[in-house]
């Protein structure tokens, strides 16, 4: 990734937008973390959220006129948060000890002219940057006039703050004759700039142009006047708009007297539309607070109640229904960065290969993103340019993997025109995990489709490279790709038929030029099977499915055609989730894979209905009644509860789908091949609890038979005195098998099995 | 690697084209190009080492993952 596709995917994610409230304020107070400490009853945090921001908080805490609340999101379902109040009622609580950090002093002396809220707040930003500030004012006590103009003010509070700008080396000049051109004058000649209030003080016998509204500013926003060293604060009614144009007017003069650009940055400042998306969904209307004596205001138990009703606005859509994102603890556009920096890191620990790995790439992230953040594009990116660099670990997606081998392999590809016919006008392909967790309904359907469509059907089997898609091996995903086409090709490049969803999207996207239709939207029901009436289940959606409504329409008519009644989920259709086998997740994230199907399945009560054989499988996997839309249409072939059966083991999976193939060819074609020799013949003997073990470790079958065969052969294995037990070990490929077992009449008795990928130098042998 | 020293258990194991029981011998192990030495319980005569359960889930595992993420 470059920096340059950093910034795109980081701008995409608004979730750090600022919410309504805080846009609104023309200073860009925090309300939203307002609310947050003072619902909390944290009162000393919740200071300091007004310090941050705003100038003498005490006394603007306390008169501002809250521009925000016109557009508080919290209005859309009640009425507004009534943010001026609980400021006000935070300014009343004891201020903790607030303290500014020491900066550098700087040498340019400037004068503030007029102690309105402008220019207080000029003097308080420009003191706090360092410099020398003399606040020059007509009566005794600086910013008196405040006091009497705001009931909610009196000389106390005011000369609290005007303490904290006395303390922060703003020195005072009362009595000064502001409309005395003399007086002006010789401000001028004794400091490098100054400061206009212009609510106090007009600037007479500055020489400066009038603007364009007849003040001597030419630029309210930036309080810039004809000369360069002068800044002016239009005279304004709104309180916290006062206040606004003392900050804005004090950072021109310190951009001009540090030479620095004008207006670079400062596009942001005062009030502005903000891109945040905050859902109002499950969100009860309510009433604003009305405080029990309305001239004291809130009290602080009124203020947290009030302040409790604040929507926190935040966007996280795609975090509320993914427990992926959920997981990682931030949301895409901090995922984003870290998936960045992974990438960059040289030398040390790559801390989010995890998180690259982890995401099904399912896409409901995008579909509910108001502004459509596709996680899966940016984790499918970052594991190609992973492999691609070799920095894949080898651990994440291997099995996944081999186990695309495997269908690759002559153990099960296969094609064939329909038996009898020299070319057929369509093939069947039933992918390669119906075949592996119910071969008799993929034979089931062969055979129907044999029988029913005019043209003939041939048979493919293999894999479509999903999972070398997933993985983002390119290579690989070429070369099975390659090895389909071909077989596609040598049968005359015939319609394709395929039962799994997600076959159908890797030929859209990466096979464009086979045609392809959805098992279902073909399959005549006809004379099939027929649940008894008053059925009904909850139909779970393939994520793969997201983006075929055809086929998710074709399965409702199906079902429709046979009485089933349909509950659709909450998360179903274009919003359907994964069963946490997409996108390797399961590979890379067992235990989280685990917990997504546990999520998926409490959506209903009900059994579920899927359509994906791995779908169904999953939820199997965590105890989920859940039927194959095949388990009605043939039944019988599934057992007598098919929605209580267990999920295939992964041994089960590889040997149904070599039995499907040897079944087929002999039955179909009359070809028989020859038993696999040697290995299949040690019968394994293990009991449940270790078969469950074998089964998460995901150590298969073969790999014990191969390893109890080559010991039993070269004779080269440990064995246990006491219990008689002997240990062999075996490395087909990228990791070591140690098996413990022991011979008996029956066959081989497995007691446990493990495997690690290092290897020892030399092979354990000296 | 520091692999953790190996139980009295681990010794048990005998070898069975040797006859021999386990002696602690340190063993070179390697995996993604770096290679580390640990004592492990070995054949004496053949060499044949043995990898516990325990120490090929627990600490190889550990850093295997170690140095996937390198
Ligand atoms: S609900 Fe809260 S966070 Fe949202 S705009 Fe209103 S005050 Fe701000
Ligand atoms: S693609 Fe799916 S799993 Fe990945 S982040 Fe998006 S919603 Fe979550
Ligand atoms: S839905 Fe997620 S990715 Fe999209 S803007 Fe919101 S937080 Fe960001
Ligand atoms: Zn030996």
């Amino acid at each position: 990734m470059e920096q340059l596709e950093l910034r795109d995917w980081e701008r995409r994610c608004i979730q750090e937008e600022p919410p309504e409230c805080v846009a609104a304020c023309p200073l860009h107070l925090d309300a939203r973390a307002l609310c947050g400490q003072v619902a909390a009853g944290r009162w000393d945090q919740a200071w300091q959220v007004l310090f941050r921001t705003l100038p003498l908080p005490g006394v603007l805490g306390r008169i501002c006129d809250s521009p925000c609340q016109a557009r508080c999101k919290r209005s859309e379902a009640g009425e507004a948060i009534r943010v001026g109040l609980i400021e006000r009622a935070v300014a009343d609580q004891p201020a903790p000890r607030l303290r500014l950090p020491p900066l550098p002093r700087k040498s340019q002396k400037i004068a503030v002219l007029g102690d309105g809220l402008a220019g207080l707040t000029a003097a308080w930003d420009l003191a706090r940057k360092g410099y020398p500030v003399a606040l020059h004012h007509p009566g005794d006590a600086p910013g008196a006039a405040l006091a009497s103009e705001f009931p909610t003010l009196n000389a106390e509070i005011v000369a609290a703050e005007v303490a904290r700008l006395a303390s922060a080396g703003v020195t005072f000049s009362p009595g000064a004759t502001l409309n005395d051109p003399a007086y002006l004058a010789a401000r001028r000649a004794e400091n490098d700039a100054l400061l206009l209030d212009l609510a106090i003080c007009p600037g007479a016998g500055l020489d400066l142009t009038p603007g364009p509204d007849g003040s001597p500013v030419q630029d309210p926003a930036l309080g810039l006047t004809s000369q360069e060293k002068i800044s002016a604060a239009l005279a304004e009614t709104s309180p916290v708009w006062r206040a606004a144009r003392g900050r804005w007017a004090a950072a021109s003069l310190d951009r001009r007297l540090q030479n620095v650009s004008l207006s670079a940055g400062r596009d942001q400042e005062g009030p502005r539309p903000t891109r945040l998306f905050t859902s109002l969904e499950g969100v009860k209307p309510s009433a604003a607070l009305d405080p029990a004596d309305p001239l004291a205001g809130y009290s602080p138990e009124e203020a947290r109640a009030e302040a409790g009703r604040c929507l926190d606005c935040q966007c996280l859509e795609c975090v509320k229904v993914c427990a992926y994102l959920e997981r990682f603890g931030s949301y895409p556009r901090k995922y984003a960065r870290e998936i960045y920096n992974n990438a960059s890191i040289v030398m040390g620990m790559r801390q989010a290969n995890k998180l690259v790995n982890s995401c099904s790439l399912c896409g409901l992230c995008q579909e509910v993103c108001p502004s459509d953040f596709a996680m899966q594009d940016l984790c499918r990116q970052a594991r190609q340019d992973m492999v691609a660099r070799g920095k894949m670990p080898p651990s994440a997606h291997e099995f996944a993997l081999l186990d695309q081998d495997f269908s690759l392999s002559a153990d099960f590809a296969l094609a064939r025109p329909q038996a009898g016919q020299a070319s057929s006008a369509e093939v069947f392909f039933p992918g390669c995990q119906l075949c592996a967790s119910a071969p008799a309904q993929a034979q089931a359907v062969y055979r129907r489709l044999m029988a029913t469509r005019p043209g003939g059907v041939g048979l493919l089997l293999g894999c479509c490279g999903a999972p070398s898609l997933w993985a983002g091996d390119d290579a690989r995903l070429a070369g099975a790709h390659d090895q389909w086409r071909g077989a596609w090709e040598s049968l005359g490049r015939p319609r394709v038929i395929a039962a799994c969803s997600t076959c159908l999207k890797t030929f859209a996207e990466h096979l464009p030029e086979v045609e392809a239709v959805s098992l279902w939207q073909v399959l005549d029901p006809a004379g099939l099977g027929r649940p008894a009436p008053g059925l009904t289940l909850a139909l779970h959606d393939p994520c793969t499915a997201r983006h075929a409504p055809q086929v998710r329409q074709a399965v409702r008519e199906l079902l429709a055609g046979l009485g089933v009644a349909v509950e659709e989920l909450r998360l179903g259709g274009e919003r359907t989730e994964c069963c946490g086998f997409g996108g390797l997740m399961a590979n890379a994230n067992p235990e989280l894979a685990r917990e997504v199907v546990r999520r998926r399945g409490e959506l209903s009560g009900r059994d579920y209905l899927a359509y994906c054989a791995m779908c169904r499988d999953s939820l199997a996997g965590v105890g989920k009644r859940s039927l194959h839309l095949l388990d009605l249409l043939f039944p019988g072939l599934a057992g007598e509860d098919p929605a209580g059966r267990p999920r295939p083991g992964w041994s089960r999976r590889r040997e149904n789908r070599s039995r499907l193939r040897r079944e087929l060819l002999r039955d179909l074609w009359g070809e028989e091949e020859a038993a696999v020799p040697g290995q299949a013949e040690i019968k394994l003997i293990m009991d449940e609890s270790v078969a469950a073990r074998l089964e998460e470790r995901r150590i298969l079958a073969e790999d014990l038979r191969a390893a109890i065969a080559r010991a039993e052969a070269a004779g080269d294995h440990l064995v246990h005195p006491e219990t008689g037990h002997r240990l062999a070990s075996h490395r087909p490929h990228q990791a070591t098998f140690w098996v413990e077992y022991s011979p008996g009449p029956e066959g081989f008795v497995v007691h446990n099995a493990y495997s690690h990928r290092m290897t020892v130098v030399g092979g354990g042998r000296l | 690697m520091k692999a953790p020293t190996p139980r009295p258990e681990d010794f048990a194991w005998r070898c069975r084209q040797c006859g021999e029981g386990m002696v602690a011998a340190p063993v070179t192990l390697e995996y993604l190009g770096n290679q580390f030495t640990a004592e492990l319980p070995r054949c004496p005569r053949c060499g044949l080492v043995y990898i516990s359960e325990e120490l090929a889930l627990g600490k190889m595992a550990e850093v295997e993952q170690l140095l996937e993420d390198k």
